[in-house]
């Protein structure tokens, strides 16, 4: 898998040597931590416990902590979910289609996105307990686990419930494949390790791997499996969330356009966060010779086409609503550009239509700053798609009696403060004990036969 | 070791008796306390171990706190209550002046809910207040007893000192509403011969003054005769809301509704006109509806008048002419042509505005026909100027005593100000009231009545229907009927209780059929209702003073007044304000406004226009100052589509200062608003009204509804006029088609669904929408029924209201139908604006629709809403965990969430039957309260279903059809709502929707009926029937 073509430009520059490459990724893992470092994690921790205190507020009290109400019944809660869901997609594209596909380009941030996936997916799981009446039985009756109450079961026809398949088989295969890639690097960090409990720790997480060729053979071919189940999980996880929508009567949610949408959208914002955090990590770390700029402009690559995506299906439902003649879904549409939510659906425009279109100058899609504005600018687009399939179209569907107006409390905003707060503290504990490059794999792609200095 | 060295336990073992080696064999050889099993009486090991057992449990059981709980059994049950079962008694409902005939439900000794008593002639569905005023009787703000000077005391010496203060004081008024009781008056009058300086006094909260002096010159009676608006082809109001504020508005809305009931036999119905300055239900349920200005009120009754007279050569009078006059024209036209099938009513409380009403009717031969002077309607008596002397007298301290049974005239009387002040001068006050209110907070003695479910009583509702009331609980605190009050005061031996026995022995001298009195007073009591028979009255010569009305309707009304006219008027919920305490009808949204917690100045779209926006989004309104006469009040504006122009509306009830915690300070006061017309008291304000024409503040007013046209939306509302429906059955039909591979097709021809099997019953309802009348009443019903939680302003305002009935409200118009003013007007805005001058009002009562292929039922993750073989949508709240996509996924919006813990939650203190334990007393058992973090809804009331079921099975019958009613249907005076087993091909609701039923799926053949929301293919067990309005057909079709 390591023959490189000597003419084909270098995925990682800056003529590093094997040795180089423990030595950049692992010395992060051994060092102090730094100041910056220490700050971050400050500041993540304070939005954790802010938000615990909404998460406290909201469980105690009830859901009436939020703004939801008798016509719209879900809002920031569905809405941060998906979000948080999409973006995890991320994260497993890059490490299980584009591994199949062998796009080697994958192999210094595929970790790092893959962290991603199992943190935000995390973060997205908290929603659909959190936003129920009563978690304490939601975190198990909504599972089909044998009971004493009769035979009573789940209901198989819910799309809730295939929510609650998808997300937990996406959480535990993403999180395997994480994990299994990680074992290589862990064995390189125990190795290196001079402190007792380091070594301990290390040695325990990389469950005794020596480096034999079998193994090596083994972990392959593991990687390569477990890559060929994740791929269809790429596709199936949003597609299943999407149906929680597409397959109800609500008019704005009753599309069958919305699988491929969400998929698309899924991708588009995944990679948007994975460049926004692997900008900073690239900046902090020094990393610039593993994360190049080539790389930055395929992945920017990915967001214009799942942007373009994304902007065709938005135009594809409005002439859809029109064609099927359906007045009700004619209006939900009329009303997302035009009605009280208006601000709404034009920053989705703006963010989601029109921002990733600047990605075909390549003197945009090739400058960091650039990529990282637009980046944080997709991601916000995407919450407010989410939150204009939601709540748009419930808060005036079918009977003109139960329109209603959604406001947000501060609850609301504390409970999606929380799953930042979870979702930074995570990573940066990710980033600073963990190896943030898989190291194994880029020694893979080193060009070692070549020029030592280019 | 020594073999021979012995080792000796005790002296026993060592004297080794021949007892002690007989028990040293025994496995137990010391004494136990237990006898061994049947072989023998040795304890055995088994019985230890069972000892053992029984003692280790029972310790550490006994370690366990029980949780102490409050029922007590019945150490001696009472032969006629089982727990579990309920028990129904026939009463009469009291409060304010109104009465009616009503069934008490109770559940092991405590009353839980108010339904109307179908005996009763006068019976016809319930009010909003009669339904609410069960948990009335469980409030904590009661007195517990009788008070004087603010401390407690004894009956015995408030009875002393009550007495010697009769006897001292000069001239003593005894204040009342109007009673309509015959025992009572009784009483009352005894206490008055005892003591002759005693006089007595009624008054009416809302007064119908002009009208009862109208007809006291006319006839010579002073009496409101009873209207029967069933037997009217014509009905024309000029500012009367019938249906509304009248009293016996259940019976009133019940013969509209007959009026213009329709079916396949029977395609007429009656036309009502109406002519008003505010939108009320009279209107709202108008053919033809014209806003006018109170200020013409008189001009249009004087035009009418020389209308009909001009036809009936009666000569005509002289007054000024009125600007829109078509469609009182057209009313007139109708009026004659209907002859003896008519009925004018009139709102205004000046008698010769009435004089005129009556005239016209007598020209139209009204009366005898739709109007019957020999019957009287009894609750309103009320004479204002008598109340207006009293309080002078009580000013100058002509009057040194006074006595206020149950009224509250410091609060709903005009001069309650003065009065309250004049109070205090009088050496004897006494109230008893049931609780420390506006008025009863300023007398001496306090002698809290009982509630009227703690009552006997009698009344004569109107000529010749009585209706008895009984006690359906001991009373809870220690109250006294004020009927046995005034008897002890009038140092009468008897009770209150013989007295009516008495009073009825002459009654039954009257009565035929029955074998003794305790015969006849145990069927009266049981049935609540007494018929008797009304002697034929001699012909009543009517006669009209017209040209004196004339001339002073010429001077007191006028056409061209330009300033603000202020109207006040009463609210379907609240009413008079006498229940204000009451939080079912503080939440109950307003039929008109659906506005809940407040009261408003209700102002045309056209006034507020760019001065009071008012934002639906936030439901922000903005305050004014409003000042009249120089009282000034702060009140929020509601721009009200139908609304006289230069009108304000203001309704009564509000601004309770000393109701309870939940009525105080919500809304304002507008009773000292009234105008004093030389001590009468009317509701319209011609001059003297100015509000400041900018925004003093902003303030929400709570609405359940704030988008409040269909947007055309004909699969949701459908309509359409008596022309076209005598044409095609079918008109209106929106005839909703989709296309399918095989072409277009009616929704339901097209599946994916395997369909139920109903192979019992399969329960439905029809709702008829030409005969609900918007009410409300089934809304309050519901949330008795059902526990239904009330949470209070800033909840409805966050949109989270828990009724499981609503009743939607929709505006519409046809721009064609515009008047040329209103299209004048229109150039302020657009023409829809405009129309917001006069729209069409549609109600459309709408609950869980029970669908066939629910929406809700495949969302539930925890199969917490499934379907019953019977049809029924059905909540598990045990199940439930909340996830609210069932309420997401619901078409009509019924599902409601349990956002917070509404019972034992000191934040929804104001949810009175489930914050305190008496309050607690007025739930249904039958019903859960619903846990924080569920969903609840409609659920067809099933456990009355059950209940009905299971007396049917008991008996080894079928549930007969009308057995099993919903709170809703029963509480409907209009008839709207048919409950019924529509596999059952003889049950009304079969009949009026002519089911059809096939495999697994059911389908109406009435052509009115439809489904809301068709194209869905939900398939609802509930049908609306079209509504039908009695327009002339160019109109429509223009």
């Amino acid at each position: 898998m390591s023959a490189e073509s000597a003419i084909r430009e270098p995925l990682i520059t800056g003529g590093k040597t094997l040795h180089d490459v423990t030595e950049d990724i692992v010395s992060r893992v051994e060092q102090k931590p730094s100041p910056l470092w220490m700050v971050a994690m400050a500041v993540s921790l304070s939005l954790l416990a802010v938000g615990l205190y909404a998460v406290y507020l909201l469980v105690w009290n009830g859901i009436g902590m939020w703004g939801v109400n008798k016509t719209v019944g879900w809002a920031w809660d569905i809405t941060n979910f998906v979000w948080w869901v999409g973006i995890g997609h991320a994260g497993t594209l890059i490490s299980a289609i584009l591994l199949l596909f062998r796009q080697r380009w994958r192999m210094s941030i595929n970790r790092a996105a893959e962290a991603m996936t199992i943190f935000a997916v995390i973060c997205a799981a908290m929603f659909p307990i959190l936003h129920t009446g009563r978690p304490w039985l939601a975190m198990i009756w909504m599972f089909p686990l044998p009971n004493t109450y009769g035979s009573l079961w789940v209901n198989f026809s819910s799309p809730l419930l295939w929510d609650v398949f998808a997300i937990s088989t996406y959480f535990s295969v993403s999180l395997v494949f994480w994990y299994i890639g990680l074992i290589p690097d862990f064995a390189t960090i125990r190795d290196r390790a001079k402190n007792k409990i380091s070594k301990k720790i290390y040695g325990v997480l990389s469950f005794g791997w020596v480096g034999g060729a079998r193994t090596w053979a083994h972990y392959e071919t593991v990687a390569l499996i477990l890559a060929g189940l994740a791929t269809p999980l790429v596709l199936s996880v949003h597609t299943i969330v999407s149906f929680d929508f597409a397959t109800s009567v609500i008019p704005g949610w009753h599309t069958t356009i919305f699988p491929p949408y969400f998929v698309s959208g899924a991708i588009f914002s995944g990679f948007a966060m994975v460049l926004t955090l692997l900008l900073v990590t690239r900046k902090v770390y020094k990393l610039e010779d593993y994360i190049t700029i080539g790389h930055i402009e395929l992945m920017n690559i990915v967001i214009i086409i799942t942007g373009s995506i994304v902007g065709v299906a938005y135009i594809t439902e409005f002439f859809i609503a029109w064609y099927s003649g359906v007045e009700a879904e004619q209006y939900a549409f009329m009303n997302r550009a035009m009605g009280p939510y208006w601000w709404a659906y034009a920053s989705m425009m703006t963010c989601n239509v029109i921002a990733p279109q600047l990605f075909w100058f390549k003197k945009l899609r090739t400058n960091l700053a650039a990529t990282f504005i637009i980046s944080i600018i997709v991601n916000i687009g995407m919450w407010f798609e989410r939150f204009v399939i939601i709540v748009t179209s419930i808060h005036r569907d079918f009977l003109p009696s139960s329109w209603a107006m959604f406001y947000p409390t501060k609850v609301d905003v504390g409970v999606y403060v929380f799953t930042f707060g979870f979702f930074f503290t995570a990573f940066f504990l990710f980033a600073k004990f963990f190896p943030v490059i898989n190291i194994a794999e880029v020694k893979s792609i080193l060009k070692v036969t070549g020029d030592k200095k280019q | 070791m020594n073999e021979t060295k012995q080792y000796w336990k005790g002296i026993e073992q060592l004297a080794n008796t021949p007892e002690f080696q007989e028990r040293e064999a025994k496995e137990f050889n010391e004494y136990l306390p237990i006898r061994g099993g049947a072989e023998s009486d040795e304890p055995s090991r088994r019985d230890f171990l069972k000892m053992m057992g029984f003692g280790v449990a029972a310790v550490s059981l006994a370690a366990c706190e029980a949780p102490i709980r409050k029922a007590i059994p019945y150490v001696n049950k009472p032969v006629d209550v089982d727990p579990g079962v309920p028990n129904y008694y026939a009463s009469t409902y009291t409060s304010g002046s109104d009465v009616a005939s009503v069934v008490v439900k109770t559940r092991e000794g405590r009353p839980i809910k108010i339904e109307t008593n179908s005996l009763s002639p006068l019976g016809a569905g319930t009010t909003p207040q009669m339904e609410a005023s069960v948990l009335s009787l469980y409030d904590e703000q009661r007195l517990k007893g009788p008070m004087a000077a603010g401390a407690e005391i004894s009956w015995d010496e408030i009875d002393d000192k009550i007495t010697s203060g009769l006897a001292a004081s000069k001239k003593v008024a005894l204040v009342s509403h109007t009673v309509s009781s015959p025992s009572t008056q009784a009483t009352i009058d005894g206490l008055i011969a005892r003591y002759p300086n005693v006089s007595h006094v009624s008054y009416d909260s809302v007064s119908m003054h002009g009208m009862l002096e109208a007809y006291k010159m006319a006839t010579g009676k002073r009496a409101i005769p009873a209207h029967d608006f069933s037997k009217a082809k014509t009905i024309v109001s000029i500012g009367a809301d019938f249906l509304g504020s009248w009293p016996n508005e259940g019976l009133n809305q019940k013969q509209f509704a007959d009026s213009r009931r329709l079916s396949e036999d029977k395609k007429e119905m009656s036309r009502l006109y109406a002519f008003e300055s505010l939108l009320t239900l009279t209107g709202a349920n108008a053919d033809y509806r014209t806003p006018i200005r109170a200020s013409q009120e008189g001009l249009y009754v004087a035009y009418l008048y020389n209308l009909i007279a001009a036809k009936m050569g009666a000569p005509s009078i002289s007054v000024a002419s009125v600007k829109d006059k078509v469609n009182l024209e057209k009313a007139a036209k109708d009026l004659l042509a209907s002859k003896g099938a008519s009925i004018i009513v009139a709102g205004s409380n000046d008698p010769d505005v009435q004089d005129l009403v009556i005239a016209i009717n007598d020209m139209l031969g009204s009366y005898g026909a739709t109007i019957d002077l020999s019957t009287s309607v009894n609750t309103r008596q009320g004479d204002d100027k008598a109340m207006s002397v009293m309080v002078d007298d009580l000013k100058s301290g002509a009057v040194d005593g006074v006595v206020f049974y149950n009224c509250n005239p410091v609060y709903d009387h005009p001069i309650g100000e003065e009065l309250g002040k004049a109070i205090g001068k009088s050496k004897l006050s006494v109230s008893t009231s049931d609780r420390m209110d506006e008025t009863t907070a300023l007398v001496n003695y306090v002698t809290p009545d009982h509630h009227y479910l703690e009552s006997w009583n009698d009344f004569e509702q109107s000529t010749g229907s009585y209706s008895l009331s009984q006690p359906t609980i001991k009373n809870i605190f220690n109250t006294r009927q004020a009927q046995d009050s005034f008897l002890a005061w009038a140092a009468n031996e008897t009770n209150y209780f013989d007295t009516l026995q008495s009073a009825w022995s002459a009654m039954y001298a009257g009565a035929t059929g029955f074998s003794s009195f305790q015969h006849f007073w145990d069927k009266t009591l049981q049935d609540g209702v007494f018929q008797a028979s009304v002697a034929e009255s001699a012909a009543v010569v009517i006669s009209v003073d017209v040209n004196k009305s004339a001339s002073s309707i010429a001077k007191d009304f006028t056409a061209d007044n330009a300033g603000y006219e202020l109207i006040i008027y009463k609210k379907a919920g609240v009413g008079d304000g006498s229940q204000a305490n009451n939080p079912w009808l503080q939440e109950m949204p307003d039929p008109i406004t659906k506005s809940c917690w407040d009261n408003y100045l209700t102002i045309s779209p056209l006034d507020a226009d760019g001065k009071f926006d008012y934002d639906p989004e936030k439901m922000n309104a903005q305050m004014t100052t409003l000042t009249v006469d120089g009282k000034s009040i702060e009140v929020a504006v509601l721009p009200q589509p139908g609304q006289a122009q230069g009108t304000l509306g203001l309704a009564l009830g509000y601004g309770r200062t000393k109701a309870g915690k939940v009525a105080d300070g919500v809304g304002v006061n507008a009773y000292p608003l009234l105008r004093n017309v030389k001590g009468r008291y009317d509701f319209a304000r011609f001059s003297g009204v100015s509000i400041t024409e900018s925004s003093t503040g902003v303030y929400p007013i709570a609405q359940t509804q704030t988008t409040h046209t269909f947007n055309g939306r004909e699969n949701v509302i459908q309509e359409t006029t008596l022309g076209a429906y005598k044409k095609d059955s079918f008109a209106g039909n929106d005839k909703i088609e989709i296309s399918s591979l095989s072409g277009k097709k009616h929704p339901y021809a097209v599946t994916l669904w395997k369909g139920h099997e109903y192979p019992n019953h399969h329960w439905g309802m029809s709702v008829d929408m030409n005969a609900c009348n918007g009410c409300g009443a089934c809304t309050v019903a519901c949330q008795s029924e059902n526990n239904v939680a009330v949470v209070g302003k800033q909840e409805v305002l966050n949109r989270r209201e828990m009724h499981w009935i609503r009743i939607d409200r929709y505006f519409s118009h046809n721009a064609e139908d515009l008047t040329e003013g209103q299209k004048e007007a229109s150039g302020l805005r657009t023409p829809e604006f405009a129309a917001a001058t006069n729209p069409d009002v549609t109600f459309q009562p709408m609950m869980c629709q029970h669908c066939n292929n629910a929406g809700c039922e495949t969302v539930c993750p925890v199969a917490a809403t499934t379907h019953s073989t019977e049809g029924l949508n059905m909540m598990a709240y045990n199940r439930c965990v909340g996830t609210r996509y069932c309420a997401n996924n619901c078409a009509y919006k019924v599902r409601r969430f349990n956002w917070f813990k509404y019972h034992d939650n000191e934040g929804f203190s104001d949810n009175l039957s489930q914050n305190n334990d008496l309050g607690k007393m007025v739930l249904n058992p039958d019903v859960t309260v619903r846990s924080r973090g569920v969903m609840e809804k409609c659920s067809f009331c099933v456990q009355r279903i059950q209940t009905g079921k299971l007396t049917a099975k008991r008996e080894g019958r079928r549930p007969v059809d009308g057995e099993i009613k919903t709170a809703c249907m029963s509480a409907c005076s209009a008839g709207a709502l048919v409950f019924g087993d529509m596999k059952d091909t003889e049950s009304a609701i079969s009949m009026q929707l002519d089911i059809k039923n096939e495999p697994k799926m059911v389908t109406a053949q009435e052509p009115r009926a439809y489904h809301v929301l068709e194209e869905l293919r939900v398939m609802p067990n509930v049908w609306y029937m079209r509504k039908v309005r009695n327009i002339d057909e160019q109109k429509s079709e223009a």
